[in-house]
């Protein structure tokens, strides 16, 4: 890789080639870096700007593949040094091939931004929302209790199955999605590569079971549920000769 | 099960030491379980298999040290890294903060399979204090091991950790025998009841999965003692310092039952 010139005076600017890196922010919609062209601050406004177009879709907005992947790395590691539970679920348009054939592309473009703001809709701020291909989504959620996966699912497939996209004249048409979710294994250091791989065979389950529905993997042997729990701290039935214990404290952890 | 390292007859039994949660006192029971049986006169190794964050050196006032990180890069021999301790025993430590060995590589596994094989036919025990929490290098530490001690504290969230670590190596090493030590046990409370609760849940959800019930084998209580935690400050070991203690006559307890044909 050549060795970035950096730029001393403004007068460096222009051997930066900054027109091509201008011409995009501008065709994104992005407005123009502030400040004197050149000069430090406007460079780092650029720099900004290019940033948030390499890690953003370009249709929806959400962010891209690259970015979501490294969002996911580091929740692998977050997950590995402090057990904190950690949620990806795939979502996929059912027969979205269908939307595309019958109505057109830009239909196919509408709906595509609607599934991404029902989405963005569905989910809290912390989470990660992104388009990884062409009508895959995949939602990363950190912190995420083994309990509320399904219950994100169940919002976020009833929500795009209510929900009406407008397509110009014609009549709106809806669409569904099948989920996929794969808790990241607690306090186990696994790979990017075998989570996605993981949820991705959810989805294939659940597209498999008739599409418009979510699967999750079952429980890893790992986790602890609350029923194993309570027979671990519930009432304890000794057999005799044990029975002069105090009680241990009840667990009083999630 | 330990298939990658030769039979039993011509190398040490090894002992995997674990804990679901850290700071439960493993290191400090490995290394003062050490001591108990080499004062029997049994030959000791103890390989701080802790490869993230390696603490037996920290518990046992060792410098200078060279690590098995010197043995794997090649700057030191294994026997340059074995180390005799005043307790009568060997240690091999890992290296602190060799963060690269917290992914496990395959190299990685390759240099600890062939350090255990060639250091096992010298000792009669070797006991390895892996690090906690059930990573690949923790599982894969434990796979190696004839056999597994977990220690755990009668607190639930040890108690918890504890029961998944178990639950895990039931399922991915097939183990069906694992021995139980309390630790940090308060007065007036009983090992066998923390047994009889980890033994029933284990019943109830880990045992209908497998072929053969899963035992807990409490082979140990070590109770709250002053000497313990005076001990630790001091970087000693118990039965240095405070041979007489109830912590110390609990180790004693355990290691008697370690060696093959006793308890």
């Amino acid at each position: 890789m050549a060795k970035p010139k950096a730029p001393t005076a403004p007068g460096a600017a222009p051997s930066l080639r900054l027109e091509t890196a201008l011409a995009l922010l501008a065709q994104s919609g992005q407005s123009p870096p502030a400040g004197e062209p050149g000069s430090p601050a406007w460079l780092q406004g650029l720099i900004d700007g290019l940033c948030q177009l390499s890690s953003r879709d370009a249709l929806t907005g959400l962010a891209n593949r690259r970015h979501f992947e490294s969002v996911l790395a580091r929740e692998l590691d977050r997950v590995a040094r402090a057990g904190e539970p950690a949620l990806l679920l795939l979502v996929d348009i059912d027969h979205f091939k269908h939307v595309n054939d019958t109505h057109g592309h830009h239909a196919g473009d509408l709906v595509l931004k609607a599934v991404a703001e029902t989405l963005l809709e569905c989910v809290r701020p912390m989470d990660t929302v992104s388009r990884i291909g062409g009508e895959e989504f995949a939602v990363a959620l950190p912190n995420c209790p083994p309990a509320f996966g399904p219950m994100v699912a169940e919002r976020i497939r009833s929500r795009i199955e209510r929900r009406k996209v407008a397509i110009g004249l014609a009549d709106p048409i809806s669409v569904t999605v099948s989920l996929g979710g794969a808790f990241a294994p607690q306090w186990v250091r696994s790979s990017l590569t075998l989570w996605l791989e993981r949820a991705d065979k959810q989805l294939y389950l659940a597209k498999q079971g008739g599409r418009n529905r979510a699967e999750f993997e079952p429980a890893a042997v790992s986790q602890v549920s609350a029923e194993e729990k309570s027979v671990l701290f519930g009432t304890p039935r000794w057999d005799a000769g044990e029975t002069n214990d105090p009680e241990l404290p009840p667990a009083n952890h999630p | 099960m330990s298939n990658v390292l030769p039979g039993h007859a011509a190398r040490a039994r090894i002992t995997a030491i674990t804990s679901g949660k850290g700071g439960v006192g493993k290191t400090f029971v490995s290394a003062n379980l050490a001591a108990a049986l080499a004062a029997s006169g049994r030959r000791v190794l103890v390989l701080d298999a802790d490869l993230g964050l390696a603490n037996l050196d920290v518990v046992l006032n060792l410098f200078p040290k060279i690590t098995l990180h010197d043995v794997f890069t090649g700057k030191h021999t294994i026997d340059e890294a074995l180390t005799e301790v005043s307790g009568g025993f060997t240690v091999l430590l890992a290296g602190s903060g060799l963060v690269e060995y917290s992914r496990l590589t395959a190299d990685v596994r390759e240099m600890l399979v062939q350090t255990i094989a060639s250091v096992a036919p010298r000792f009669d025990h070797v006991l390895l204090d892996t690090g906690a929490g059930i990573s690949d290098v923790v599982l894969y530490t434990v796979s190696l091991a004839d056999e597994v001690l977990i220690v755990a504290t009668p607190e639930p969230t040890s108690l918890t950790d504890a029961y998944a670590t178990i639950k895990v190596l039931a399922s991915t090493q097939g183990r069906r025998a694992i021995k139980l030590v309390v630790n940090q046990k308060l007065p007036g409370t009983d090992g066998r009841t923390v047994r009889s609760q980890l033994q029933q849940v284990i019943d109830r959800y880990v045992s209908p999965g497998l072929d053969v019930p899963l035992t807990l084998d409490l082979v140990g209580e070590v109770p709250t003692d002053d000497a313990v935690r005076d001990a630790v400050r001091r970087r000693q070991l118990l039965h240095e310092c405070y041979p007489g203690s109830p912590a110390a006559q609990a180790i004693a307890a355990l290691a008697a039952r370690m060696v093959p044909g006793g308890g």
